[in-house]
This record gives structure tokens, sequence and C-alpha cells, in this order.
């Protein structure tokens, strides 16, 4: 009996205040959650993703984008644009909302060890590898060549822009930002993030590529991984589908023989290589 | 200070072309420097040179009618910038300015046509270079249209 007690159920959302609210760019926001309990946080491994639930509205799947290591609050960056993540983006400081997770799987930095690591980043692609590149620059002595590729939209929907120029700033950093559209005064380049590819200073024979951004974006940008010699079983991408039970229940995320909650969000390209161009999946 | 063979050959749109081609092309060519703001080549005029992108940032641009100068892409260093050399009319059809200062071997369009008309391997070896840049670009076109990152476009939770 004591046993069942203490198995944490899978279904039932943990109240999490809410620390801080910030405003990363128009329609993307970030919440700092707090166990209301002031239990402690549970360990997560980036690319894991919660689901976040607003009371009385509904739940929804959204990547950590917060620190692995240091995990003193959890950190979860989404954009407004339906009805559960527009009521999350009213919510304010001090308001509660129902925590679920951490869920699914992870990116393969163990396997990255000793390996050139490259992270190609789209949109709000950047969030669940944002914690990639808090642990990675945390033990930078692990990896050899590191280099994040990041694309948006436009300038001014660049997320988490202070980081990229602090990782910028790194001598042993190679970061490459591109924008979809420029706009008058920006200086930067232009062009769509597989295009950084080829530019990208990195060991095609010893590189573990990480993926995510909308699916079209990681279909292209694996496309010009692969003319650049980087094998199927190195690129790793984050998959997104409709999630509800988090825990390969329910079904709604399932993707051929996988379903995206459990066996996902991060797969190895060769494991979805052929789902990736299935339509009817 | 390296000769242009020598530049030509550390290019990748030259890399594993045959010393004696990289040899002829070289005669075409000369090096070239331009400041920051300067242009490279201007929508309209006659497309006379190929220019290979040794360092620097480049903006492809067009202008619209009330929006002003569009920067529509970036060509940088390892890149090749041009192909309306090859193909009739000879005319661009962007304007490229230099976003910072760019070092690039230009190499003469004509020169090289002519080129390709005497050694047709070559012509081959040109043109399918030239091809996979094009096909590169057209992708990364259709991508650009598709504005992946448009929340309008995006049916989310």
């Amino acid at each position: 009996m004591r046993e069942i007690e203490n198995v944490m159920d899978p279904m039932l959302p943990a109240p999490y205040r809410i620390q801080r609210v910030l405003r990363e760019i128009a329609d993307t926001f970030t919440l700092e959650l707090e166990p209301v309990n002031s239990a402690a946080l549970p360990p997560f491994a980036s690319g894991q993703f919660n689901m976040l639930y607003v009371f009385g509205i509904g739940e929804i799947p959204i990547s950590i984008s917060g620190d692995p290591v240091r995990r003193e609050l959890l950190v979860h960056t989404t954009r407004a644009v339906g009805t559960v993540s527009r009521a999350m983006g009213d919510l304010k400081a001090g308001d509660v909302i129902g925590v679920r997770g951490p869920f699914g799987s992870s990116w393969p930095l163990e396997q990255a060890t000793g390996k050139d690591v490259v992270i190609v980043a789209g949109g709000i692609g950047l969030a669940p590898l944002r914690s990639t590149m808090y642990q990675i620059t945390a033990q930078r002595e692990r990896y050899e060549k590191v280099v994040l590729l990041y694309g948006a939209r436009t300038p001014k929907d660049i997320l988490y822009r202070r980081e990229l120029e602090q990782w910028r700033a790194h001598l042993d950093l190679d970061v490459f930002v591109t924008v979809d559209h420029a706009t008058k005064g920006w200086r930067g380049s232009v062009g769509v993030v597989p295009r950084l590819i080829p530019r990208a200073p990195f060991d095609p024979s010893n590189t573990i590529a990480l993926v995510c951004g909308p699916e079209i974006m990681m279909r292209f940008t694996i496309a010009e991984l692969e003319r650049r010699g980087i094998a199927a079983e190195h690129i790793f991408i984050s998959m997104e589908r409709n999630m509800k039970c988090a825990v390969g229940f329910c079904g709604h995320c399932q993707f051929g023989d996988h379903f995206v909650c459990k066996d996902g969000p991060v797969f190895q390209y060769s494991q979805v290589r052929d789902l990736l161009v299935t339509w009817e999946v | 200070m390296q000769t242009l063979e020598a530049l030509l050959t550390d290019h990748p749109f030259f890399q594993g072309l045959k010393p004696e081609h990289i040899q002829f092309i070289a005669g075409c060519g000369k090096n070239a420097r331009f400041d920051a703001g300067t242009y490279l080549l201007r929508e309209g005029e006659a497309a006379a040179d190929f220019y290979i992108i040794q360092h620097g940032k480049v903006a492809l641009e067009v202008l619209a009618a009330q929006r002003g100068r569009i920067s529509i892409e970036t060509i940088e260093a390892g890149e090749v910038l041009g192909w309306s050399w090859l193909f009739p009319p000879y005319r661009w059809h962007f304007s490229a300015r230099a976003v910072e200062p760019v070092r690039a071997i230009v190499l003469d369009g004509a020169c090289l046509r002519r080129k390709c008309d005497v050694d047709h391997d070559l012509g081959y070896e040109l043109t399918q270079r030239v091809a996979h840049i094009l096909m590169q670009r057209l992708q990364a076109t259709r991508l650009q249209l598709l504005d992946v990152y448009n929340v309008q476009k995006q049916g989310r939770a």
C-alpha cells in the first residue's frame, strides 16, 4: 500500500505557481514555475516536455526550455496561438497552473560526447534546444565543435536574442542566425536556415545533428545535412503531434508505429524517415 | 599571396575540378574588393561577370514600389554570385550590394562562355555546378515562400 502511495499518478497535474512571465517576442512568452508545495523539481532531460494545464480551459504539451543542470525553476516558452496557449499567455505571476511530466525522449547528448554538435532550430524550435545549449555550455569540454544555426521569420521574431548574442560571443561556439524575410536595417544573413548548413564549420563524419522546428523546415534541413555527409543515424529531430495523455494510452499522437509522446518527441531520423514523407500518417 | 588558381582550387564551387580546367578558368579572372555599401551589380545591367566570394557578405536586393530596397537573400564567403552571365539575354535580374567588405574573384562571363565552347568537358562541369546552385537556391526559395514560421498558417492548441 505504501508503495502505491509513493508512485506519482502521471495523469494527475501537480500545482505550480508562476514566479515570472517573460514576454519574449510579440506572441511568445516564457513561464517560470515553482511547485506550490515547495517540493523539489522533478529531474528532466533537454528535449522532454510537460503537459501544462490552464484550469478550466485545457491542457497542452510544451517543451521544457530551462536549464536541466541548475534546475532552479521549471521553464517553458510557448506561442499564444490557440485557446489554451492564449489563456496561458493571460496568466500572471502568482497564478497557479497544473503540470504533468516530464515526458518523452531527450536529445542524445551522451552519444554526442567527443563529437561535433550541430544544432539547427527554426522559430520557436529554439525553445527545447535552449535547454540543450545550457547543458552543452555547462559541460563544454565534452564536445568538439558546437554550432548553432537559427532561423527566424523576421528580425523581430528572433527568440532569446540576448542569449544568442551571449553564445555568439563565446570563442568556442559558432552561432549563425538568419531570417527568412529581412526588414530595413537588418545587416545579418537573409535566407532559410538550411542555407546556413554549407557554411557551418563541422566534420560531417563525426557530427551529431539536433533539429527542431516546423516539420517542413526539418525536412529541408535534413536534406542539406545529408548532402554535407551526416548519416541519418546521427541526425535527431523533435516531432510535434496532438498529444493528450502523454503516456502512450490514448493514441492521439500516433505516428506510424510510434507514439510521439512516449517514443518521442526526439527521434533518430532513420527511425521516422519514411513516415516524414508519408502523407497518410 | 596566393595565385588565382590556388584561390579557385580552394573555393567549394570548384572543388574536384581538374587542374587544367582551373588554370583555364583563372585566365578569365581577377581579384576584386568591394567596400561595404557598394554595389557589385545592378538589376537590368549587362550580366558580365561571375563572382566567386572569398570573404564577406553580399545582399541580393530588389526595389519594390512603396517598400523600397528589399534584401531577399545573402550570399556569403564560400559561395558564388550571379548566373545570368551564362544565359541570354545576359542581364541581371537583381542587384547585389556588399553588406560588409567583400573580397571576390571576378570571372569574365564572356571569356568563360568562349572557353566552354572550346572545351565541352569544362562547359559540362561548369553548367552542372551552376545547375546544382540553381537547385539549392530554388529549394531554399520554395521553403522561404512557404513562410513556415507564420503562426496564421498553423493550427495549434
